[in-house]
């Protein structure tokens, strides 16, 4: 075996359902160890938001948010591809969500 | 965005090897594996538990499961185990695993009563529906679909991972997480040859695994990504999660098990690359089952039985029709459209246009009785794996309010998408492998659980044929000598496994996964030959010497994804391979030849088997009743748990 190292290039992650806000995150890494297809890593500064290393595997089941022990340090956000038609009966109101 | 190359932020350990010894190896960690390994601990033997993503919230129902299917033996049911078992084999013309789905209707319950004592929610403890039709109000139990024979319980599922993977550390079974199974380990490293073990790889360090067991349980699912791959969205390319490849199909085809019903695919019902998140628009199926709609002008869609009768009650829903002994699910969706057990349902929309009714469609859970509107929304839509965050809380956060809105319907049935012919899917009852009353395969000690076998279902029939894997596989390592491992095939699989991380530059798995899609939907879509499926095979043996011999990856993580992609090669291979050996087509199976157009001829209505022998592919038949009588059998192969069920 010749090879010693690993590298990782972040991929894009343009379809990302999750937003984490560092103003909250206090990085314990809950989201880290629940996810089961590991979009995220640990940031090796402790107490940092995770790395987000691999979003377009992200499956969406919304399980990191779940876990975040600090509310709005993950948030879920609709993807626009998904967005669906909703109305208000009593006035017929259209919105999206 | 950030398109910066960066350091691997774990310990990079492409040159280390470790190895574990266990009785019993359990691959998958699931809902299959952990009742797999909690069923083989219990009767004493070492387990170890190996699974790709992080046992707590892994598998098909990692985040959640909304309703326990045949639960016959639950106190309210009024259908036996026997009874529901025959009545869904004939649902599905014979093609269907006798001996699974009667363990998932004789022990099922008793698995719910285990998770319950694990600390998961099953019943309505919080009395949140007291006195509604589908309560039972001594046992707490909640009923879904057919209220009257009471055998689909509604349950609290996004409690049960967590209650399992903590009971698999109390009960001393060793997890591995993220660690990937990468090939089956056999005496003397012959295929077909009694099972020793198995290799992984860690797939944040890059390690190799080395199991040495007494038996070993395929419990990971079924395969996916053979016809549908999202390149932008892979993590949503299939209903199920991400990482559920079905690698344990390729693993057991390599070491020669023997596979039934592979040539059965239907047209894709999920995917993010057509659909919108599985639950989150307006339906009056499954989960959503029996939600009102209205149409384009606010008009009520009418329900009908399976008659046509018009139902003018709304607890017509959930009775079966005049004569009808019961029905399956909620809706006539395409695997329950069986007169025998079709249950009731708004007519089809093109007949709902026909008489006027205007597209689009909304469903109107604000109509309904406050206690459905509860358990739909709040409840299924909430605990149905990739609800709770997505659509419960999106939505709620979103400003809609089920008592006040409408929620647009896209799609009939449960989808909210059309697909092409071509666009398939392994789903309702898929192939898999071929078990016996142990539910071992023709592999000695190789047992399988959950969506490994064949015909495979839901939640209850993973946990309770796991248990009953992980029971039978104990006893077998406790009669069983150590198995030998073969240090050449080690190194082999060894050498196969590090290839791609050998390599500087090369090949990224998802243009192989793109490109092996096309070749299924082009040669083994709606319509197969044996011209076609022959062409197809030629040109992934091409893709495999061309692209797939030249993958590289920079990282462990990178290398799990690429050898899932080899996977999802061999059982495209599988696949194409079932198809040839059908020479038939069948309607059951969604299975159309050109060359053999008739439907279901009456010499080819059996299980047609195939499997990788010493000269190459064998083929084979089953009875379609191979399994003899259901109880008897079980009776005659349980005597243990039977003294348990008694006492």
């Amino acid at each position: 075996m010749k090879k010693q190292t690993a590298d990782v290039v972040p991929q894009d992650g343009t379809f990302f359902p999750v937003a984490i806000n560092p103003e909250i995150c206090n990085g314990c890494n809950r989201c880290v160890e629940v996810c089961q297809v590991d979009v995220y890593a640990p940031n090796p500064e402790p107490r940092k938001p995770p790395l987000v290393l691999f979003p377009q595997e992200c499956w969406q089941e919304g399980s990191c948010v779940e876990a975040c022990p600090r509310q709005g340090a993950i948030r879920w956000k609709r993807l626009p591809i998904h967005r669906v038609r909703c109305r208000r009966k009593a006035t017929a109101e259209d919105f999206f969500v | 965005m950030n398109a910066k190359r960066m350091k691997w932020p774990y310990p990079v350990e492409w040159n280390k090897t470790e190895a574990a010894e266990a009785d019993v190896l359990v691959l998958g960690g699931g809902a299959a594996g952990c009742f797999a390994a909690i069923g083989a601990a219990g009767k004493g033997a070492r387990v170890a538990l190996v699974e790709k993503g992080a046992t707590v919230s892994s598998g098909a129902a990692g985040s959640g499961c909304d309703h326990w299917e045949s639960a016959a033996t639950n106190p309210c049911s009024r259908i036996g185990p026997e009874e529901l078992t025959e009545t869904m084999i004939r649902a599905f013309s014979g093609y269907s695993n006798g001996i699974s789905h009667y363990i998932e209707c004789r022990e099922g319950y008793d698995r719910l009563l285990d998770i319950e004592k694990m600390g998961a929610k099953v019943r309505d403890t919080d009395d949140e529906f007291k006195g509604a039709d589908f309560r039972d109000e001594e046992t707490k139990l909640l009923f879904a679909y057919d209220y009257v024979n009471r055998f689909t319980i509604r349950v609290w599922g996004s409690t049960f991972k967590p209650a399992l993977a903590r009971e698999c550390r109390r009960r001393g079974v060793r997890i591995f997480d993220r660690v990937m199974a990468t090939g089956l380990l056999t005496e003397r490293g012959e295929r077909g040859a009694r099972v020793a073990g198995a290799t992984g790889i860690n797939m944040r360090t890059g390690k190799f695994m080395v199991f040495r067991a007494k038996a070993v349980i395929l419990c990971t699912s079924r395969p996916t990504r053979l016809w549908l791959f999202c390149p932008d969205l892979p993590g949503i390319s299939e209903f199920r999660p991400f990482q559920c490849t079905g690698d344990g199909h390729a693993l057991a085809w390599r070491s020669g098990v023997e596979f039934t019903m592979m040539e059965k695919s239907v047209k894709g019902e999920w995917s993010g690359l057509r659909s919108f998140p599985p639950y989150s628009t307006g339906n009056n199926h499954n989960t959503w089952y029996a939600c009102n709609l209205v149409d384009a002008q606010g008009r009520a869609l009418p329900w009908v039985d399976r008659d046509g009768r018009l139902l003018d009650k709304f607890s017509d829903r959930f009775r079966p029709s005049p004569g009808q002994r019961l029905y399956l699910k909620g809706g006539s969706e395409p695997a329950f459209n069986v007169y025998e057990v079709q249950g009731p349902d708004t007519p089809p929309v093109g007949e709902l246009l026909g008489q006027g009714y205007q597209l689009p469609f909304y469903a109107d859970l604000g109509s309904l009785p406050e206690m459905e509107r509860k358990i739909i929304w709040g409840m299924m839509v909430g605990e149905e794996g990739k609800t709770k965050i997505p659509v419960l809380r999106a939505y709620g956060d979103a400003g809609f309010d089920p008592d006040k809105d409408l929620v647009q319907t896209y799609g009939d049935g449960w989808k909210s998408g059309s697909f092409l012919p071509q666009e398939r899917q392994l789903f309702g009852l898929p192939g898999g492998v071929v078990n016996d009353w142990k539910l071992m395969t023709n592999v000695e000690g190789l047992f399988a659980a959950g969506d490994t076998l064949f015909a495979s279902n839901c939640f209850g029939h993973a946990a309770a044929t796991g248990h009953y894997a992980g029971r039978h596989a104990a006893a077998f390592a406790a009669r069983t000598g150590a198995a030998v491992l073969d240090d050449r095939q080690i190194a082999q699989e060894r050498s196969r496994v590090r290839a791609p991380a050998e390599r500087g530059s090369g090949v990224d798995w998802r243009e192989l996964n793109a490109a092996l899609t096309r070749i299924m939907q082009n040669y083994c879509g709606a319509f197969k030959s044996e011209e076609l499926l022959r062409t197809g095979l030629m040109m992934l043996r091409d893709l495999r010497e061309r692209e797939a011999a030249r993958l590289a990856v920079r990282n462990p993580h990178e290398l799990a994804r690429a050898l899932e992609v080899l996977n999802i090669m061999t059982n495209a291979e599988l696949v194409m391979e079932a198809c040839r050996a059908r020479k038939a087509s069948s309607r059951e199976l969604d299975f159309a030849r050109l060359d053999y157009p008739d439907v279901d001829p009456p010499e080819w209505a059996k299980f047609v088997t195939v499997k990788l022998g010493g000269d190459g592919v064998e083929t084979g038949s089953l009875g379609l009743g191979y399994y003899g009588a259901l109880a008897e059998n079980y009776e005659k192969h349980n005597p243990d748990y039977q003294k348990r069920e008694r006492s």
